[in-house]
């Protein structure tokens, strides 16, 4: 691509991103109606639940590059695997500082081991092991090789995130998705709070993985000035 | 703590989180953007 048309992505992007990010936070804050037994705390579930929806995404995006990665050993994949795996921790950080502060006046404590919270911290402390171990790597190819298979075995625990309120018993919320449980007048905000949040994955996704790129770049220069010397 | 401050204590934690990352990628672009800069230049020179 062009610098031009990358300019004119990112242009693209941005305006997409504030326009839906604007629409989504009128919709949660005044557009939804006020839920009755909760009140308007219950708002705090128009991003709670897409923050967690696009967490889940990114590592799905961390799992099928980690894939592709090792079976193609082209460096883009790696790159495009790592920035996912850190856009998923930064979701996920806001699934899991949202929901204790739904959690205390709802259920009267923080933080409780449930299934789906244990899988859902577990999940984000396995993709912190995996910036870890690329930190621990020097060799490149070696860095990516190691930390795609790392990917693809940490992505087990994402359907047990996604399944755990179906398998077990679970304090969280049942899915209301699926169940016809979300009043059909709450819908139209959270599918402009989950349309808001895929865009603003889409966006930092490609700024993470340009950032990656240059990277590149600097090991590759480096590696002409070692030559030269 | 009124539910309220519950609401915005949410909201505010996300948006925090969400500009300490972007801050975080500005200044690492920055970053490597002066060190291509910079290897470049000794590239020039020395070639």
């Amino acid at each position: 691509m062009s610098g031009k048309a990358q300019y004119r992505l990112d242009i693209l992007l941005g305006i997409l991103l504030f326009a839906g990010m604007s629409f989504a936070l009128y919709m949660a804050l005044i557009g939804a109606p006020t839920e009755r037994t909760m009140g308007d705390l219950q708002r705090i579930f128009y991003f709670h639940v897409p923050a967690a929806i696009t967490g889940l995404a990114a590592f799905a995006t961390n799992f099928v590059s980690s894939l592709v990665f090792l079976l193609r050993k082209n460096r883009r994949w790696d790159a495009l695997a790592l920035a996912s795996a850190e856009l998923g921790i930064l979701f996920f950080c806001m699934v899991l500082v949202t929901g204790p502060i739904w959690a205390k006046p709802v259920w009267f404590v923080w933080w409780t081991w449930s299934p789906r919270l244990t899988a859902s911290f577990i999940l984000c402390l396995l993709y912190v092991a995996y910036m870890l171990i690329r930190k621990s790597y020097e060799d490149p190819e070696r860095k990516a090789s190691v930390s795609a298979v790392f990917g693809v075995i940490a992505f087990v625990d994402a359907p047990l995130v996604w399944f755990s309120i179906r398998w077990w018993r679970d304090i969280h919320p049942s899915p209301m998705l699926e169940t016809g449980g979300l009043d059909p007048s709450m819908r139209p905000a959270f599918y402009a709070c989950l349309g808001a949040f895929l865009i603003l994955f889409l966006y930092l996704l490609r700024r993470r993985f340009c950032l990656e790129t240059m990277r590149n770049k600097v090991d590759g220069l480096l590696l002409r000035l070692d030559e030269m010397r | 703590m009124d539910k309220m401050h519950y609401l915005f204590a949410a909201y505010m934690a996300i948006w925090i989180l969400l500009a300490l990352y972007l801050f975080s990628i500005h200044s690492r672009e920055r970053k490597l953007r002066e060190e291509i800069e910079r290897l470049k230049n000794i590239l020039d020179k020395a070639e």
